[in-house]
């Protein structure tokens, strides 16, 4: 579904990412793991089309994307709940919904703001509230509702465990894994390797902008170099 | 009794211009946090415009169409040529970008149109209309009537559909509003256009009464953000309360006190309300949870 080729990508003239080759299959949960500042924001960022590419090519669903503008990228069924949340925070909880199905106007938009309450009821209590004052765990609910309002094909998912507390990890990853049953496709981008790794069907490591180690996730997480480096065993 | 009635409908009429400027004001802030300093120069280019265009023999209808296209077109130039090449830069210096092309869209139509004060007749002519003792100009009341018809339409346009909360989306976090698929550089030449229209209508509605020059605009940008500021930067409803306010204080002042004052006077009630409400009469309070 996603094929990534040889990807380069630079800040001013420090190259952040250095050639990296991804594949992510439907239906499956693929996961990116690394430290902090090894590059996976940046990845997702280049995959969604916030942050220019130097090199190397992007296909979904068989067709290039290296350079169709971010906008249009959501209307091809690549979505994305980016790092921070980035929620509309001026807005309500229900506006913010409706803007993550801007490209439809038809009635299963009604349908799919029902379910997205379903899959996080807090966010039905709180559904005409701005969302800036939403707690972090309600604002990551809302910003992966939101994505997933686009209808997408691929969901893209930076970090939705940053800064939150454990029980709240736990449900969103539980949601994570239900995507799965609804035919999601999900690239998971986490430092919460562990979390991850248990949910996921492949993954990948990223250090300092390569990748260094890929394979199914039960043996990434069996990996004693893995254990060492990234779950702390 | 009269007296006041008549000190009144002046400062409606000169309010809801400022509105109509503070409402151009909005549309721009709410897209890009930016205000639109040339704001004022897209009420002037409505008028100058209208006027060459009757000038030229076009029937006054035709000429005030096409000059709010023109301005419209003007606005959207601004966008492409001076702001959307600066994206990325703080606010501050978008700010700075447009006082400056707002000085290149003054000096522009000096050069062209001279320096003469024009006017051209009213929509429904010169007869005051007596009401209670005082009198207002027909042209007052379709002045009036602009403001409010645009003020209704930019409040069903933010708080009814879609393109409008994509608009306010877009300003308040402008990755994010890419992300769910809006095309930001479109909202932002939209509002540009949008802006510059309203701008330009209320120029030709209020060109019959106070006439027009290419320097009338410098002043009505002050006076609209002014107003802006009043209501609360941001919100139709304040750009509305804040411009027709701060006509009727203007108005107020300059007959019971004396027409000298009338600028000072407006100044320091918008200082005094700013000290004590800094967002505005109407501005909502941002509250934000990290």
């Amino acid at each position: 579904m996603l094929k990534v080729e040889g990807l380069r990508s630079k800040y001013g003239r420090i190259e952040v990412l250095h050639g990296i080759n991804l594949t992510v299959d439907s239906g499956e949960i693929v996961t990116v793991v690394g430290a902090n500042g090894a590059g996976k924001t940046t990845l997702l960022k280049c995959l969604s089309g916030i942050q220019p590419v130097s090199a190397g090519a992007i296909h979904f669903r068989g067709e290039a994307l290296t350079t169709v503008p971010a906008y249009k990228r959501i209307h091809r069924g690549l979505a994305q709940s980016p790092e921070g949340r980035q929620i509309f925070t001026n807005l309500t909880v229900e506006e913010n919904l409706r803007l993550g199905a801007y490209q439809y106007r038809d009635d299963r938009v009604e349908k799919d703001m029902d379910e997205a309450f379903h899959m996080f009821p807090i966010l039905r209590e709180k559904r005409n509230l701005a969302a800036g004052g939403l707690s972090g765990g309600q604002q990551q609910m809302l910003a992966m509702a939101r994505a997933l309002m686009a209808r997408p094909a691929c969901l893209l998912l930076d970090e939705p465990s940053m800064g939150l507390a454990p029980i709240i990890v736990q449900q969103i990853f539980d949601v994570v894994s239900e995507l799965k049953s609804l035919g999601v496709t999900v690239l998971l981008v986490e430092q919460n390797a562990f979390g991850a790794l248990k949910i996921a069907d492949r993954g990948y490591v990223m250090e300092t902008g390569q990748i260094t180690m890929e394979g199914p996730a039960a043996e990434l997480i069996a990996d004693p170099r893995i254990r060492e480096a990234y779950l702390g065993v | 009794m009269s007296e006041l009635l008549q000190f009144l409908f002046s400062g409606v009429t000169v309010g809801a211009v400022y509105a109509l400027v503070a409402l151009g004001f909005t549309i721009i802030y709410n897209a890009s946090d930016v205000v639109n300093f040339a704001q004022g120069e897209f009420v002037m280019l409505g008028g100058m415009l209208t006027f060459a265009g009757s000038a030229a023999g076009l029937p006054l209808l035709l000429a005030a169409v096409i000059a709010i296209l023109a301005t419209a077109a003007m606005g959207v130039l601004m966008n492409k040529l001076a702001i959307e090449p600066a994206r990325g830069a703080p606010v501050v210096s978008l700010i700075i970008i447009t006082i400056g092309a707002s000085i290149f869209i003054r000096g522009g139509t000096q050069l062209i149109f001279g320096k003469q004060i024009h006017t051209y007749p009213s929509i429904s002519g010169d007869t005051p209309i007596r009401i209670m003792g005082a009198t207002i100009l027909p042209q007052s009341l379709w002045v009036i009537l602009g403001a409010v018809l645009v003020f209704i339409g930019l409040w069903l346009f933010f708080t009814r559909t879609l393109l409008g909360r994509a608009v306010l989306a877009t300003s308040n976090n402008r990755l994010a509003a890419q992300l769910v698929g809006i095309n930001t550089n479109f909202v932002m030449t939209l509002s540009f256009a949008l802006s510059a229209g309203i701008g330009a209508l209320a120029g030709v509605l209020i060109s019959p009464i106070t006439m027009t020059s290419y320097d009338v605009g410098l002043a009505l940008a002050l006076k609209g953000f002014a107003a802006a500021m009043l209501g609360g930067m941001g919100n139709p409803k304040g750009a509305l309360v804040g411009g027709l306010l701060l006509g009727l204080m203007e108005a107020l002042t300059a007959g019971y006190l004396s027409s000298q004052y009338k600028d000072a006077a407006a100044f320091i009630i918008i200082l005094a309300v700013l000290f004590f409400l800094p967002q505005g009469l109407f501005g909502r309070k941002s509250t934000e949870r990290v």
